[in-house]
């Protein structure tokens, strides 16, 4: 397909964001590796992890075609710095507990299904192809997530009381998910992005059904959120992940696999 | 030198590269490879991924180049993502493979996602029936197993643990 130099550009930051969430989320998940509270969820975590770094190379690989600039997907991961990455300040929350994790995965996995489930209808090819693999993972990843929002809400007493504090704490990070900018409105003009407002309205919709049925309180949508990340302005913990992600490639610029 | 080879000749050779991760089945079988065409004298192999993150594609790439070149053929890998790999793609006969080598295949066909109602999908799977004794009185101990593609389960009847492998 040709695009005029203006799309591509577009298109290269929006594939950036898109490849980084997945990126940062996919590594944060992996720190669980060997700490899972016990051996099936630190399968789970880890291959939900798995699952989502996959699909960051996807993304990061047409960000770098799109660039025109030459580089490969590893250089977008490994040779970036903090300001250059897109990703939403949600995905680089730490861990804290098992509770945090669930909260942060469950609000992500919710967007992501509906996300690609509305991508599939992208005009352009790659991204329809990124959307049609990685919806099929998201169905398992939020059925997981949403399972367990349930099993720590409507648990026991120090479960419940975990999973509201982590609730109550991400929370505020959930509204950079619908971020969009010049970008996006070029995009969705030429139908290749899609129009994050539905995507917020359906979110809220069965975030608040499974946040009710967890017998915990549904937050408000009008409250103050934070926002940054899709512009580079990073909360301190992205420098941390990306001291560890990137080490060995820049320690080492010659190793290869 | 490739102009004496035909693509079902291809094919077989293609056949020896198994997926690491489930040696029972190749590649073929698998479903993973889509089309093999030769264009300006380059034999070029179309490969479906199975997972984004599966760690066995770039090994199975390389394979693939391997045993080609064994027989002096050179081949450029081209990966397809649309349509995306399912196991609908996995003849009956692959799937008895499976359930031969311990692992029970995917139940049913893959339903498509509907649009309006995303969130239906929120339920535990149906019992899967045990590749050993063929019981169906199993339940699920995880929805995540030794890979990507596999859920872990138990067999009341013969109390034997097994992979399933996930419809996709």
């Amino acid at each position: 397909m040709t695009y005029t130099d203006e799309i591509k550009k577009h298109l290269s930051i929006y594939a950036q964001r898109h490849g980084d969430d997945r990126l940062i989320l996919g590594h944060r998940l992996s720190e669980w590796c060997g700490h899972g509270p016990i051996l099936e969820e630190d399968l789970a975590t880890t291959n939900t992890s798995l699952d989502l770094i996959g699909q960051s190379v996807m993304w990061l690989k047409y960000a770098a075609e799109t660039d025109g600039l030459g580089k490969t997907e590893d250089d977008m991961a490994y040779l970036r710095s903090e300001r250059e990455f897109k990703n939403v300040l949600l995905v680089e929350q730490q861990n804290e507990d098992f509770a945090y994790t669930t909260a942060r995965q469950f609000f992500f996995d919710v967007y992501d299904l509906i996300f690609y489930s509305e991508l599939r209808n992208s005009t352009d090819e790659t991204l329809r192809g990124i959307a049609e693999k990685s919806v099929k993972e998201s169905t398992y990843h939020v059925r997981h997530s949403s399972e367990w929002m349930l099993r720590l809400g409507d648990g026991t007493e120090e479960s419940h009381q975990k999973i509201k504090n982590a609730v109550a704490d991400l929370w505020m990070y959930t509204g950079e998910l619908f971020f969009m900018d010049e970008t996006d409105e070029i995009l969705i003009k030429e139908g290749i992005a899609i129009d994050l407002n539905k995507v917020k309205t359906l979110w809220y919709e069965n975030v608040s059904k499974i946040i009710n049925e967890a017998t915990l309180e549904v937050p408000s949508l009008d409250t103050f959120m934070q926002k940054g990340g899709r512009k580079g302005i990073h909360s301190e913990n992205l420098g941390h992940i990306l001291s560890e992600l990137q080490y060995l490639k820049r320690a080492f610029p010659t190793a290869k696999w | 030198m490739v102009n004496n080879i035909s693509i079902e000749e291809i094919y077989k050779i293609i056949e020896q590269v198994s997926d690491p991760e489930i040696p029972a089945l190749n590649v073929i079988e698998m479903g993973m490879v889509r089309e093999v065409f030769f264009e300006d004298e380059t034999l070029k192999v179309v490969i479906t991924p199975t997972y984004s993150g599966c760690p066995a594609m770039n090994q199975i790439t390389c394979d693939v180049q391997k045993v080609l070149m064994n027989e002096g053929i050179e081949a450029q890998i081209i990966t397809r993502l649309s349509p995306a790999w399912t196991t609908d793609w996995m003849s009956e006969e692959t799937l008895e493979k499976l359930r031969a080598s311990g692992i029970a295949p995917p139940k049913t066909k893959v339903s498509t996602l509907d649009p309006n109602n995303l969130f239906n999908i929120i339920k535990i799977p149906s019992q899967i029936e045990c590749p050993f004794c063929s019981s169906d009185n199993t339940k699920i101990l995880s929805e995540y197993g030794s890979t990507a593609c596999k859920s872990f389960h138990y067999c009341n009847n013969c109390l034997q643990a097994f992979d399933h492998f996930k419809c996709h």
